[in-house]
């Protein structure tokens, strides 16, 4: 029988080992694995490669990862936002990498990994600091960029509902990277808000099909980063 | 000496001029800050489907206070409410539906746009600064028409367009139109021609403002 449902977010990222690339969901707040990501700084695994789309918030959630020293680099698109203030110091001080990526090619270079594609080329960045080094071909008279898939060895990803086969339904934008992100990793680990009985997702309106998730922890009552960056919490809680 | 100008558009009547020309059924992505005003001013007449980046096809007007959802944001991350018809999707299709060119047009922010519509307006390129790129550069080379909104000069009086960019490129000759606040200007293959000047704003003074050279149709 396959069953992807296990009982605690801690033996969920219970595999996640030093030095791991690891994929976060998210934009912002919205749909960022909070409770995943807390059970990794307690599960304590370090030198860890994160690729999200921002650098997270406050105290609390991917922030916290990074205030905790398990982040040795960064991969995302823009890592400066309003509630940023943990990367940006570490970043300063020269103590955390950074490979800054045009969200586009973030994006496809997920997907471009999780699908057996090794690279692509693309138009975005043609021309800017952004493609220097990187080797660039004309087609169709065009200037293109080459850019290689990413490929995690985990992702954590947060959804609204999940079945027993990791079929997952996703909440409004809070969708954005999760499900290509699902297909990019060895690992996919998902928190999901509702598990329900096999057969109560309609197949027709699968976003991401279960093949592409190895572990569901159901997450009732997630945490909003909001409200926890309002109250200015941290997390280990203090 | 120094021509002082007193008269020119508001950053609201910018956004005006922009929502006038953005035609019926038209798809439209629109950069974090002043772009944002565009979606207040199209007419009633129009159906226009604004499109943020993290996914959302038909953005509707802000939520009432109380009515926020953290899982509902643009790409600004500020609270949203989707209109009917509207269509979620994650990032890798939201990113085809820039890159291949479905969407009709983009409205962004600028530092500098040089002459031959070149566009810098993701780094000052200062060593301490920290990057961050976000879909700049997706937009502005996959979406047909790239419309910038900026102030016609820096707030210490230094012109935004200018002969070459000095900070760090977001795309080479992507630009098609600049709404500032004393004009609207083209940008063509045989240079920057003047689609019309704010009211108080003749053609000499927009010049002494703008590096670069200037035509009149």
């Amino acid at each position: 029988m396959i069953n992807k449902v296990v009982k605690t977010a801690s033996e969920a990222v219970a595999d996640v080992f030093d030095g791991a690339i690891v994929m976060i969901s998210g934009f912002g707040e919205a749909g960022s694995p909070i409770e995943l990501i807390h059970a990794l700084i307690d599960q304590g695994a370090k030198d860890l490669t994160i690729v999200s789309n921002n650098t997270g918030n406050g105290h609390v959630g991917l922030a916290a990862l990074i205030e905790n020293r398990q982040v040795r680099k960064m991969i995302c698109s823009f890592p400066r936002t309003a509630h940023s203030i943990v990367f940006p110091e570490l970043y300063k001080n020269g103590e955390i990498e950074l490979e800054l990526v045009p969200q586009g090619t973030l994006a496809e270079r997920i997907r471009a990994g999780g699908s057996g594609i090794p690279a692509f080329y693309t138009p975005t960045s043609v021309n800017t600091p952004l493609a220097e080094g990187k080797e660039t071909r004309e087609i169709d008279g065009k200037p293109y960029v080459l850019e290689y898939g990413l490929k995690a060895d985990f992702s954590l990803v947060k959804c609204k509902t999940a079945d027993r086969h990791g079929n997952l339904l996703f909440n409004k934008t809070a969708r954005n990277f999760g499900p290509i992100m699902c297909m990019g990793a060895k690992a996919t680990i998902v928190q999901a808000k509702e598990v329900v009985d096999l057969g109560m997702i309609d197949p027709e309106i699968v976003v991401t099909p279960g093949i592409f998730v190895s572990k569901v922890v159901e997450i009732a009552d997630p945490l909003s980063e909001n409200q926890l960056i309002k109250e200015e919490r941290r997390y280990p809680w203090r | 000496m120094e021509v002082v100008i007193k008269k020119g558009w508001s950053r609201e009547e910018m956004a005006q001029n922009i929502a006038r020309d953005i035609p019926d059924g038209s798809y439209v992505n629109l950069g974090i800050g002043m772009p944002e005003l565009v979606a207040n001013y199209i007419p009633e007449n129009r159906e226009v489907v604004f499109h943020t980046e993290n996914g959302l096809l038909g953005i509707g007007p802000s939520p009432a206070e109380g009515e926020e959802d953290d899982e509902m944001i643009n790409a600004g991350k500020k609270p949203v409410t989707a209109n009917k018809g509207a269509a979620f999707f994650h990032h890798a299709d939201s990113f085809a539906m820039i890159r291949g060119g479905h969407i009709d047009i983009c409205v962004l922010g600028a530092f500098q746009i040089s002459e031959y519509g070149d566009l810098a307006n993701w780094s000052t390129g200062e060593p301490k600064a920290i990057p961050a790129v976000g879909g700049a550069m997706d937009l502005v080379q996959g979406v047909k028409h790239v419309i910038i909104i900026t102030k016609h000069t820096t707030k210490d009086g230094k012109p935004k367009i200018v002969r070459e960019c000095s900070y760090p490129l977001t795309g080479k000759g992507v630009v098609d139109r600049i709404y500032t606040d004393l004009a609207i200007i083209d940008v063509t293959k045989n240079g920057l021609f003047v689609k019309e000047m704010a009211p108080g704003v003749d053609f000499e003074t927009l010049q002494s403002k703008t590096e670069a050279s200037l035509n009149q149709y």
